[in-house]
């Protein structure tokens, strides 16, 4: 299988989802001639042509709402934001419009639309640009939230979001696009809503997505360690939830922290607390935990970013939690 | 990792426990379940099983000590563990400030990969057992999983020490508390066993609360009266003759005069359901079927073994069955199951030569048979005198339940059945 990095994986989709179907096509800021932001749609314009990847300027409400008028009446339009920090500007096209019209029009029109682009922190870009987005986002009946976290999920997953026949959020991590796995190739789907078990573990669920799931894993290592058996799951999919594999593996280890990058209040691992209280209560030996970004705008100050962020030895301290051993 | 092997209770009302014989020896391999040792409760020689695998590492006692339920007694582990720490202690620690206690002080244990999946972490505390701790607030704080399994375990969580913050019980604190925990199996008898069935609660009327109160403000806590009959036993005598030379050649067991009582009182007790009732405090349970208690003694005291429906057994099983269930009563060999659950009692001095006597009612049942001897003498049958063998049996009961007339009809019932004893099979 070859191993790709988790851009590439993404150009693959875009590429190989373009030429399948002819009414998909790419718009947002620098993501023709400067081929991308973050060079995810690199080699593209080349490939499909200014009609299909189309620059835009700085005007992310102006664009998102093209897009979302494009998606109404037939195309397959793929919005990319530079980051998820600028959606902000687009947000009432995403909730107020792609998010209600097929309700509002009593299903009598659809808007088959994917806005993606990085969220999140990377490194020392200030509190305006270090944010997290996707509870906010989840919030909303009528979106789809996905943040994959490896190479083969980012293709296999954008696939299926350029495919869903409904709006989708689609968050990229900034700090993966250069990491690397193994990705198969061609006709690689991995279906919305499904989560994966990361590393299979009997005495905690690490729950997480996105960037954390690195992070559980490394926890996961410094746990074994300690001869404690953890499994990580990665939700892949913030909407829907997988509750199916959420209570599975909580069933069995009866122990959960949840990891997220995002801020404590109303998080997106809030949601999947109250989903494992009510659905599996009985299986519970320990509060569920979470893992959140502090709760503050993220510093621009190397060492209090880094204080700030999750990290494997915060998750590390929640599982021991969990297991009652400290 | 090792575990420790607890005295457990075997018995509800067990507190302490003398280790009779070691059944494993140190350094015997033992599956979960398999008999190690037996223990002499209050009331009976059980067996006290392996609550793990392993090898039986260490007799912490020697087989003849007495030890307080909970007590360590052994330690089953694997071949060539350290066992230092655990038997250090001996008897359960009052408390685990798992808080306060270093984490690297914890016996945590690197996961083996060929090991199977274990329950919880392996990093665990051997179960904290305390003599029914009782919460500060009232409250016993446990995980829901805790709460869960305890349920299905029928652990009583009072009774445990949590680890968790707080004195929380969570999962680990439940493994290894086996019986320790047990909800006792007789008080649940006494109030309402889960293996009987078939009885109706009646609440108490004004009346039967005025008459409960004011007869028990008399006499003491059971207000019992004592009613007494003499029975005419010569036709039983004569049926007994002829079943018994009929056993003989068929080499069957003999039935005696007790199983007869035995058996005329289920039956009798099937016609006055009145008599066939627990006081429960609050309102009066009348069972649909008859258990008859038999006292039976044994040495240093007396226990009373149940023969379950004695009225649908015929003379033949509830001879068979009394003798069986007297003789390991005398070896005190009988599971709590088969001495409690009456729901009337029957007791004989007949064989001490005992003309009549009055035998303590045996709560929660209502009425006791105190069976005397049979004797043979003079009585009136018409106008002559003539020699009968006659047996006098006095009927003990609580007033709260049973009043002299309902008492006296079923005395009356069971006097006609012996002295027409085909009655017994009608």
């Amino acid at each position: 299988m070859p191993v790709m990095t988790y851009r590439d994986a993404l150009n693959a989709a875009l590429r190989e989802e373009m030429a399948r179907d002819p009414d998909v096509f790419l718009m947002g800021e620098e993501v023709g001639v400067y081929q991308g932001a973050y060079k995810v749609s690199r080699g593209l314009l080349e490939e499909f042509g200014p009609n299909r990847i189309v620059d835009t300027p700085i005007t992310e409400l102006g664009f998102a709402g093209v897009g979302v008028g494009a998606a109404m009446v037939g195309l397959r339009p793929i919005i990319e934001f530079m980051t998820w920090n600028f959606a902000l500007l687009a947000i009432d096209q995403i909730i107020n419009t792609a998010a209600k019209i097929r309700y509002m029009s009593g299903g009598q029109v659809g808007c088959p639309i994917v806005f993606r682009g990085p969220a999140g922190a990377a490194l020392q870009l200030g509190a305006q640009h270090s944010q997290c987005f996707e509870a906010m986002y989840a919030h909303i009946p009528g979106l789809k939230v996905i943040m994959p976290a490896t190479p083969a999920d980012a293709k296999g997953l954008l696939k299926s979001a350029i495919r869903d026949d409904n709006p989708v959020v689609f968050m990229e991590g900034e700090m993966l696009y250069n990491t690397k796995g193994e990705v198969p190739e061609g006709e690689h789907i991995v279906p919305i809503g499904k989560a994966e078990v990361k590393r299979a573990g009997e005495h905690v669920s690490l729950i997480c997505y996105s960037k954390t799931v690195a992070s559980c894993l490394k926890a996961a290592e410094q746990l074994e360690a300690e001869g404690v058996s953890a499994e990580v799951l990665d939700l892949r999919t913030i909407r829907p939830l997988d509750l199916e594999a959420l209570f599975t593996s909580v069933s069995k280890t009866h122990r959960a922290v949840i990891a997220e990058e995002g801020w404590y209040f109303a998080g997106a691992g809030a949601q999947v607390v109250d989903e494992l209280q009510q659905g599996i209560f009985d299986e519970l030996d320990a509060p569920i935990l979470r893992v959140t970004g502090a709760d503050v705008p993220m510093p621009y100050n190397k060492y209090l970013e880094k204080a700030a962020k999750t990290s494997p030895e915060r998750i590390v301290a929640a599982a021991r939690k969990v297991l009652y051993l400290e | 990792m090792a575990t420790k092997v607890l005295m457990e209770a075997l018995s509800p009302t067990m507190e302490e426990g003398r280790l009779v014989e070691w059944k494993k020896q140190e350094g015997d391999a033992v599956a979960a379940g398999e008999v190690l040792a037996e223990v002499e409760t209050d009331k009976a020689v059980m067996d006290l099983t392996a609550r793990a695998a392993g090898v039986l590492l260490k007799h912490a006692i020697a087989a003849g000590t007495t030890v307080p339920v909970g007590q360590v007694v052994g330690v089953i582990g694997s071949k060539g563990e350290d066992i230092a720490a655990l038997l250090g202690g001996g008897a359960p620690k009052p408390s685990v400030p798992v808080a306060a206690a270093p984490a690297a002080a914890l016996p945590v244990k690197p996961a083996a990969p060929a090991a199977a999946p274990v329950a919880g972490p392996p990093a665990v505390s051997a179960a904290a057992v305390a003599p029914a701790a009782a919460p500060v607030d009232g409250r016993v704080k446990a995980s829901p999983l805790a709460r869960k399994i305890a349920a299905e375990k029928g652990l009583d969580l009072a009774r445990l020490q949590g680890s968790g913050p707080e004195g929380r019980i969570v999962v680990r604190d439940l493994e290894g508390a086996g019986a320790v925990a047990a909800i006792p199996a007789a008080g649940a008898v006494s109030a309402a066993p889960g293996s009987l069935t078939g009885f109706t609660d009646t609440p108490l009327s004004q009346l039967r609360k005025t008459i409960a109160k004011r007869l028990t403000q008399s006499i003491g806590p059971i207000p019992t009266f004592y009613l007494t009959a003499e029975v005419d036993m010569e036709r039983v005598a004569e049926a007994r003759e002829a079943l018994n030379a009929r056993a003989e050649a068929e080499k069957k067991p003999k039935v005696s005069f007790n199983d007869i009582v035995i058996k005329a009182t289920a039956l009798a007790l099937m016609q006055h359901p009145a008599c066939n009732a627990w006081w429960q405090e609050d309102r009066i349970r009348y069972w649909h079927d008859v258990h008859v208690s038999m006292a039976v003694a044994i040495e240093d005291g007396l226990i009373t073994p149940v023969i379950r429906h004695a009225d649908r057994k015929s003379l033949r099983e509830i001879g068979a069955e009394s003798k069986e269930l007297a003789g390991r009563a005398r070896e005190r060999r009988l599971a709590p199951e088969e001495y409690t659950g009456g729901t009337f009692s029957v007791s004989n001095l007949g064989m001490f030569e005992i003309d009549q006597f009055t035998a303590v009612i045996n709560p929660p049942e209502a009425g006791i048979l105190a069976i005397g001897s049979i004797v043979a003498k003079p009585v009136a049958e018409g106008d002559k005198v003539v020699i009968r063998r006659r047996m006098r049996v006095t009927m003990s009961c609580d007033h709260r339940v049973i009043d002299g007339a309902t008492g006296a009809a079923f005395l009356k019932t069971l006097k006609q059945m012996l002295e027409n004893p085909l009655a017994l099979v009608w």
